[in-house]
C-alpha cells in the first residue's frame, strides 16, 4: 500500500512538473518592429491565394465574403459566426493567451478594442495603409479604432443613437414626443399617469446606454494614456444624467425589463413600451424581433441634455481586426479592407447595416431609403445627422468587458434599492479602479 | 460425492521469491492501470493544475509572475467570497431541512401502503428530478415574472399585487424553491428504496407488539434508513455549495438581484469569464472545495458515529 501510494505520488510530481513545463513555454514576444507593406506586396498575395480564417457574427459579411472569393477565387474565407459578444471574447482571449487557433481577423467592438491592443494582441495596421484611411470615417469610430499614430482595426459599423417612439401611444395620450431630457421625464410622468400599464422605456440597468448617455451629457468618466487609467463619474456633466435618471428611477417610470429578453420584445410591442434610445442599428431587430409593430415605431433625435445641444452619442458598433497571432496578415488586410473601405460596405448596407464610412453616410440613395416598418420615415436621414454630432473625444477603459460585467453589481442596486445612483457610479468606479490596479494599470 | 483431481504438481517450481513477487505487483498494475489512468487524468490533473494556477498571479499588465500563497491571503480576506459563502450556508440551513423533510414524508407516505396509486404518485414526484436544471430554472423563471409571467398573470386576475419572487429579499427563497421541486424526488427515491428492504418481520412483531404506525416509524423506520439519511445529507450539502445553474439562468431577469458573486461557483466563473483572473479564481475553487471537504466529512461522522 505505501509502496503505490508512493509511485502515485511520484506521478502527480510529473504531472504538476508536466503542467508547469507547458505553460512555462508561452510568453515570448518577437514580432515588435513592424515592416510596411506596400499595396503591390498585398496583390501579389491575392494572386498567390491561401485561406483567411474569419471569427465574426456581423450577419452581412456571409454575402462579402462570397463576393471577395468570387473576386479573388484563390483567396478562401473561412467565416466563423456562430459565437457574438461575451462568448466571442473569450474564445478570442483563450486562443490568444494559448496561441493556437488564433483567427486571422476578428471582430472586436469599439468598446473591447482598447484591451486587446494594450495587450498587444492585434496587429497595427498603419504599415498597412490604413492611416490614410482617416478621412474615408466618421469621427468617432475612426477615434475608437485609433491611438497616436495605431490603427487597429478598420471601423465597419457605427450606433449613433436615436430615440425609437411608438408614435401610436404617443397620439393616443397627445403627448408631444420629447426633445430634451427634462421633456422626457415629463413625457414619461404623462403617459405613465393616463395608463400606468405604459412605461417611457425599460431599464433595469445597462452599462452599455449609462455610458452613452453619459457620452452625450458631456461626461468624460474615463481618461485613459496607456497604462495610466482615471476613473472619475463625479463631475457637473454626469450629475446632468443621473439627476434626470434618478427623477426617473424614483418615479417608477422606467419598467423593470432586462434587454434582450422576450419580456423586452413583447412590451416593445404591445405598447408598454413607449421608447427606446438606442443604436442606428436597432431597425434591423425591430424588423425581426417586433414584428407585431410594424408601423407603429418612428425614430427621432435623441433628447437634448440642455436645449438646442445637438451633441449625440454612440452605442454599439464594431470593427474588424487583425490579432497579431494570425496568418496570412496581406490576405486578411485586403479582406477586412474590402470589406469596411471598398466594395463590401455597398453590400452590407444594402443588407441594413449601418455604416461608418461618411461618403455613405452622405449619398442621397443612403440618406432617401424609406423604412417600411417605421411608415416609410427616411430614418436614416435622423441616423445620419446622429453620426455628425457625435464627440469624438470619448474613451472606454482598456478593461470595459469586466467594468460592464460587475455594472449591475454595483450601479445596478440604484434601480433595486434605496441606493442613489450618484452612489451606485461611486461603487462601480471603486470596482474598477480595483481591478485595474490588480491587473497592473496605474489607477487614479 | 465428486472429488476432485488433486492438481498435479509435475515438477517443484524453480522460480526464485523475488521474480514471482515482481510479478504480482505487475499485475495488479493491470487491473486498476486503466482506472489511475483516467482518475489521474481527469482528477489529480486538473488538482494539480489549480494548485499550479493558484500559485502565480497573471496581469493585464505586467504577464505573468510567481506569488507564493499570495493569492490566498487575499481570498482569506475577500468580502465578496465570504458573503457568497454565507448566502450559501444560509440556503443550506434552511433549503436542505425543508426538502429533506418534503423527502421524506413522501417517502413514509409511499411506504405505508396506504396510498392508493402509489406508483403514480412515486413517478409524479421523482419527475421533476428528470428534467434538466437549465430547463427547469427557465421554467420557473417564467412563471416567477411579475409582467408577462404567472406572477403577473395572478396579480391581474385578482386585482392583487403579490410580492416579485425576483426581487433582491426573495430571490434567495424563489432559487431554494427551484431546488427544492428538482431534487424531492430524487431524495424520496433515496429513502424510499431504503425503506423497502427493511425486513417486515420487524413490522409483524411490532404489530403482534401492539405498536401504532407512529410508533412503527420512529421505532424501525427511520433508524433502519439513517445510512440513507446521512448520504443524502451530504449530497444536498455539496449541492448547495455548489450552487451555480439556477442562479445563472435566473441572472438574466435578475440582474441587479443576483450579483456575479452571488453564490462561490458563481462567483469563480464570473474571476475567470469576466475578468481573466484564471489564477484567483482556481485559489477561491481551491478554498471552496477544502471547505466544502471538511463539512461533508464532518457530517458524515457524526451521522455515522450515531448510527454505531
Amino acid at each position: 500500500m505505501r509502496r503505490t501510494t508512493g509511485r502515485l505520488l511520484r506521478g502527480l510530481a510529473l504531472l504538476s512538473t508536466l503542467a508547469l513545463g507547458a505553460t512555462a513555454c508561452g510568453g515570448s514576444d518577437d514580432d515588435s518592429g513592424q515592416k510596411a507593406v506596400s499595396a503591390g506586396d498585398i496583390q501579389t498575395a491575392l494572386k498567390k491565394g491561401g485561406t483567411v480564417n474569419v471569427w465574426a457574427w456581423e450577419p452581412t459579411l456571409k454575402s462579402v465574403a462570397a463576393d471577395f472569393e468570387k473576386k479573388y477565387p484563390k483567396v478562401k474565407i473561412n467565416l466563423v459566426s456562430e459565437r457574438s459578444g461575451d462568448k466571442h471574447y473569450t474564445a478570442l482571449s483563450n486562443a490568444i493567451s494559448a496561441e493556437k487557433g488564433v483567427p486571422d481577423v476578428a471582430q472586436v467592438e469599439y468598446f473591447a478594442l482598447g484591451q486587446y491592443a494594450l495587450t498587444k494582441g492585434l496587429t497595427d495596421l498603419a504599415p498597412f495603409g490604413a492611416d490614410k484611411l482617416a478621412s474615408k470615417y466618421s469621427p468617432g469610430p475612426w477615434n475608437a479604432v485609433s491611438e497616436d499614430k495605431a490603427v487597429y482595426g478598420l471601423p465597419m459599423d457605427a450606433g449613433p443613437m436615436a430615440l425609437f417612439y411608438n408614435k401610436k401611444i404617443f397620439d393616443k395620450y397627445k403627448v408631444a414626443v420629447p426633445t430634451t431630457w427634462d421633456e422626457y421625464v415629463e413625457a414619461a410622468r404623462k403617459l405613465h399617469k393616463a395608463d400606468p400599464k405604459v412605461f417611457i422605456a425599460a431599464d433595469a440597468g445597462d452599462a452599455g446606454l449609462t455610458t452613452s448617455l453619459l457620452w452625450q451629457a458631456g461626461a468624460r468618466p474615463y481618461k485613459v494614456d496607456g497604462t495610466n487609467v482615471e476613473i472619475n463619474f463625479a463631475d457637473p456633466a454626469a450629475k446632468k444624467y443621473t439627476d434626470t435618471w434618478q427623477k426617473l428611477i424614483d418615479g417608477k417610470l422606467l419598467a423593470p425589463i432586462n434587454g434582450w429578453t422576450d419580456d423586452w420584445y413583447k412590451g416593445l410591442g404591445d405598447g408598454t413600451l413607449a421608447t427606446l434610445p438606442s443604436g442606428a442599428w436597432m431597425p434591423a431587430n425591430f424588423v425581426t424581433g417586433v414584428p407585431q409593430a410594424k408601423g407603429d415605431w418612428r425614430a427621432a433625435p435623441m433628447p437634448a441634455w440642455t436645449k438646442g445641444d445637438k451633441a449625440s452619442t454612440e452605442n454599439g458598433g464594431s470593427s474588424l481586426t487583425l490579432p497579431a497571432l494570425g496568418k496570412n496578415k496581406e490576405l486578411a488586410y485586403a479582406f477586412v479592407k474590402y470589406a469596411n473601405a471598398e466594395d463590401g460596405v455597398q453590400t452590407r448596407v444594402k443588407q441594413g447595416a449601418f455604416p461608418a464610412t461618411t461618403a455613405d453616410l452622405q449619398s442621397t440613395e443612403f440618406q432617401n431609403t424609406k423604412f417600411d416598418y417605421f411608415g416609410g420615415q427616411q430614418a436614416n436621414k435622423i441616423f445620419a445627422e446622429s453620426a455628425a454630432n457625435v464627440a469624438d473625444d470619448w474613451s472606454y477603459l482598456p478593461f470595459q468587458q469586466y467594468a460592464n460585467s460587475i455594472f449591475n453589481d454595483t450601479v445596478g442596486k440604484a434601480y433595486i434599492s434605496g441606493t442613489k445612483l450618484t452612489a451606485g457610479l461611486k461603487a462601480w468606479q471603486d470596482a474598477s479602479i480595483k481591478y485595474g490596479k490588480e491587473q497592473g494599470f496605474t489607477v487614479k | 460425492m465428486t472429488t476432485l483431481q488433486p492438481p498435479v504438481a509435475a515438477e517443484p517450481r524453480p522460480a526464485p521469491p523475488p521474480a514471482r513477487r515482481d510479478r504480482r505487483s505487475w499485475t495488479g498494475w493491470g487491473f486498476i492501470g486503466p482506472f489511475v489512468a483516467v482518475f489521474a487524468l481527469v482528477f489529480l490533473a486538473p488538482i494539480a493544475y489549480s494548485i499550479y494556477l493558484s500559485l502565480y498571479r497573471n496581469q493585464l499588465i505586467g504577464g505573468n509572475s510567481f506569488v507564493g500563497l499570495d493569492n490566498y491571503k487575499l481570498a482569506l480576506q475577500d468580502d465578496q467570497f465570504w458573503a457568497s459563502l454565507g448566502r450559501v450556508s444560509l440556503f443550506l440551513c434552511v433549503q436542505v431541512p425543508i426538502m429533506l423533510g418534503i423527502a421524506l414524508l413522501v417517502a413514509l407516505a409511499l411506504d405505508s401502503g396506504r396510498l392508493y396509486g402509489k406508483s403514480f404518485f412515486r413517478i409524479t414526484i421523482f419527475l421533476p428530478y428528470a428534467v434538466p436544471a437549465v430547463v427547469a430554472t427557465l421554467m420557473w423563471g417564467f412563471m416567477y415574472g411579475t409582467e408577462y409571467g404567472l406572477v403577473g398573470d395572478i396579480n391581474q386576475a385578482f386585482g392583487v399585487t403579490l410580492p416579485d419572487p425576483l426581487s433582491p429579499d426573495l430571490v434567495l427563497a424563489s432559487i431554494g424553491n427551484i431546488v427544492t421541486w428538482e431534487f424531492v424526488g430524487y431524495n424520496m427515491l433515496i429513502f424510499y428504496s431504503a425503506l423497502r428492504v427493511i425486513p417486515h418481520s420487524l413490522y409483524e412483531a411490532a404489530e403482534i407488539d401492539g405498536a401504532g404506525q407512529f410508533r412503527v416509524i420512529t421505532a424501525i423506520k427511520l433508524p433502519a434508513i439513517r445510512g440513507a439519511l446521512v448520504i443524502a445529507t451530504i449530497f444536498s450539502i455539496i449541492g448547495s455549495f455548489q450552487l451555480f445553474n439556477e442562479p445563472n439562468i435566473l441572472r438574466k431577469l435578475a440582474r441587479n438581484a443576483i450579483t456575479t458573486d452571488y453564490t462561490p461557483n458563481f462567483y469563480t466563473y464570473s474571476l475567470s469569464f469576466n475578468g481573466q483572473q484564471h489564477n484567483y479564481s482556481a485559489t477561491v475553487a481551491i478554498i471552496m472545495g477544502l471547505i466544502t471537504m471538511v463539512i461533508a466529512y464532518a457530517v458524515q461522522l457524526r451521522g455515522m458515529r450515531k448510527g454505531a
